[in-house]
């Protein structure tokens, strides 16, 4: 953070939980040979965009858009979300806009609950 | 941007500690709404600001973080301070200062610090009960129920008491065969090391049972692979040669309790004829002090009506007698005795407590020990930053026994079969202590829901509560004054140790597992 400085302990931890999303630890960490070493990321930080679709081009399956491998597409749960929201596949998902706004409701956490999302019959 | 995977949800779902109800793991970054703009409200979240070094902090409530504000930063504190208003406002009022993208980063860090908010309702803090079981860190064994000072103020003996020590059923003393039982329990409760403070009545009233007891448990704890550590308190009456040298070569810490100088520790702290106690105290302590220097000793006093000179009681405490560390606290009584502290009283306390602090600040900056503890544990809970959501550990992590071996909630209340949590045979009570813990946790406490100084408070001590209002659960009302006052002036002491010697507040870093308890 640039004018808030963290000073106490507690502080560190705040700023590191609300790190938002794909943060520089994970460009600096890991897929040392997709970045320039000792440099800094070469992407600024943006807001997070889901990774992992071809048609947005973003890098996905093999480097997240940091460079990094953290962030890479998930399986079922994360793809699920990421799909449906910001990609093609708006069909193969529940019509969230018409038919079934309440369809996520007891999602409250992806990685936690995505069991809870259930299938949608017509009627 | 979709919430629903961020990178904070795997923090949110996990990883909180029962006490520590810190609510950063809720947080969620970006602006309030799910696209802010101009028209967006916005408006101060709940924090306390103070100064320090000529720059301007914030301690945010409740999870206890301090953070340093920029001029920005501080620019929009003081912009939102009259009340809400929409980010474009902000943003044109601040225009002839700062750029408008300084500003709408700024908003974002001031967001995830939970300096500004959508709104300002009472967030309840996380109860995470039945608790997973939390090891024991501290038992204080009450070695005896008997004394022989006879000190007007004794929350023990005095008209305050809870326990009938003189015609109750307990045993005066307590047997070998108990504190063997305590020590076993103290073992079997305890994460890697047991503390086990030993603890009165006058705790050297029972010396027989007290060393034939850390001779066993040195033996115990070596058999069951754990590491046992003692402490004691004392009124020093009983420190003849060969105790002080079973206490220095056993390394057991030592608190002493003293009130000062001759004037004023006889003041209360007296034989049961009337005769004041420092005449016989000081010598002795002098040897002790001189002989034990395996572990720091430290100067335990209270303070009453009567009796508030915190300077002179330090000066003669630290500097005349040698004590490494002195730690004061007000008289635990009824508020119409003649001892009690009234406002006048806190107000008194407080403007001597900031006197004695601004000399610990003094000597931190020069990298000089100091030794008023009072100051230096409220540093270190801030520089950790809990958040409670109980006062103290009483309960969790501490518990008392009495001299039948009865357990309970810390050993102010050892022997009271109203605040008895099972016995050192039998184990611990869970379904009592999470009842216990259900019923006291600080989202009942209704008063403290405005207060900023909650994380650090969280009501205050359950004995000074019973003895004032008659029950463990509310909140010590008759001190917050004392307690805001008292917390801001160490946040001011944190800010400037931070900013001019930031090296100074490393020695807290890992001293987490070793706060000492208080008494």
């Amino acid at each position: 953070m640039k004018h808030l400085n963290a000073i106490n302990r507690k502080a560190v931890r705040v700023e590191a939980v609300t790190q938002p999303a794909a943060s520089a630890a994970s460009a600096t960490a890991d897929v040392v040979a997709l970045q320039n070493s000792g440099q800094p990321p070469q992407q600024p930080e943006g807001p997070h965009i889901p990774p992992g679709c071809s048609i947005v081009f973003s890098p996905g399956w093999e480097a997240d858009r940091t460079g990094g491998t953290a962030g890479l597409c998930q399986p079922v749960e994360r793809d699920l979300f990421d799909c449906h929201m910001g990609c093609y596949w708006p069909a193969q998902v529940p019509d969230q806009l018409n038919h079934a706004p309440d369809w996520t409701a007891k999602c409250a956490a992806a990685q936690k609950d995505w069991r809870k999302i259930d299938l949608v019959f017509p009627g | 941007m979709n919430n629903l995977h961020d990178a904070s949800s795997e923090e949110r779902d996990g990883g909180s500690v029962a006490v520590d109800v810190t609510n950063i793991a809720g947080a969620e970054v970006g602006i309030p709404g799910v696209s802010p703009g101009v028209d967006t409200v916005i408006r101060l979240g709940e924090f306390h600001t103070f100064e320090a070094s000529g720059e301007r902090f914030g301690y945010m409530v409740p999870s206890a973080a301090v953070f340093a504000f920029d001029a920005c930063a501080s620019a929009v504190a003081d912009a939102l301070a009259d009340g809400p208003r929409t980010i474009g406002d902000l943003v044109a009022a601040l225009g002839p200062r700062f750029r408008a993208d300084e500003v709408w980063d700024t908003l974002g860090e001031l967001y995830r610090a939970r300096a500004i908010d959508e709104d300002r309702v009472f967030k309840p803090a996380p109860k995470i009960l039945p608790l997973t079981v939390i090891p024991l860190q501290t038992l204080v064994v009450n070695v005896t129920n008997q004394c022989n000072l006879s000190c007007e103020y004794c929350y023990e003996y005095g008209e305050d008491k809870i326990v009938d020590t003189e015609n109750g059923s307990q045993p005066k003393f307590m047997s070998e065969e108990t504190a063997r039982q305590a020590i076993d329990f103290a073992l079997r409760e305890s994460g890697k090391t047991a503390m086990v403070t030993f603890f009165g009545g006058e705790t050297l009233m029972n010396f027989p049972v007290l060393q034939k007891t850390v001779s066993y448990a040195r033996a115990r704890a070596a058999e069951v692979g754990k590491d046992i550590d003692f402490s004691l308190t004392t009124n020093a009456t009983l420190l003849k040669p060969d105790v002080i040298e079973f206490l220095a070569n056993e390394r057991i810490g030592v608190t002493i309790s003293i009130d000062g100088p001759q004037e004023v520790q006889d003041k209360f702290r007296v034989f049961s004829n009337g005769k004041g106690s420092y005449e016989l105290v000081a010598p002795k302590i002098k040897a002790l002090l001189a002989r034990h220097k395996a572990r720091p000793i430290g100067a335990r006093v209270t303070l009453t009506r009567q009796t508030l000179d915190v300077m002179k009681i330090y000066r003669h405490l630290h500097d005349e007698m040698g004590f490494w560390e002195v730690g004061f606290a007000p008289v635990t009584t009824a508020p119409q005795r003649d001892h009690a502290l009234g406002d006048a009283g806190f107000d008194h306390l407080l403007s001597q407590f900031r006197v004695l602090a601004q000399d610990f600040l003094q000597a931190s900056l020069e990298g000089r020990h100091h030794g008023f503890s009072n100051v230096r544990e409220t540093l270190q809970e801030i520089h950790q930053g809990h958040a409670k959501a109980y006062p103290c550990g009483a309960g969790i992590g501490l518990l008392g026994v009495s001299t039948d071996g009865n357990v309970s909630l810390c050993h102010r209340f050892a022997g009271s079969d109203a605040h008895s949590f099972g016995s050192v045979t039998g184990g611990v009570d869970r379904e009592k202590q999470n009842a216990f813990l259900d019923s006291h946790h600080i989202n009942n406490k209704t008063d403290c829901q405005t207060c900023w100084a909650r994380p650090i408070c969280a009501g205050g001590c359950y004995h000074e509560s019973h003895t004032r209002y008659g029950s463990t659960t509310g909140p010590n009302l008759h001190y917050c004054e004392w307690i805001r006052g008292w917390t801001h002036t160490c946040l001011e002491i944190y800010g400037e140790l931070a900013v001019k010697n930031p090296g100074f507040l490393r020695q807290f870093d890992g001293a987490d597992d070793e706060a000492p308890q208080r008494h």
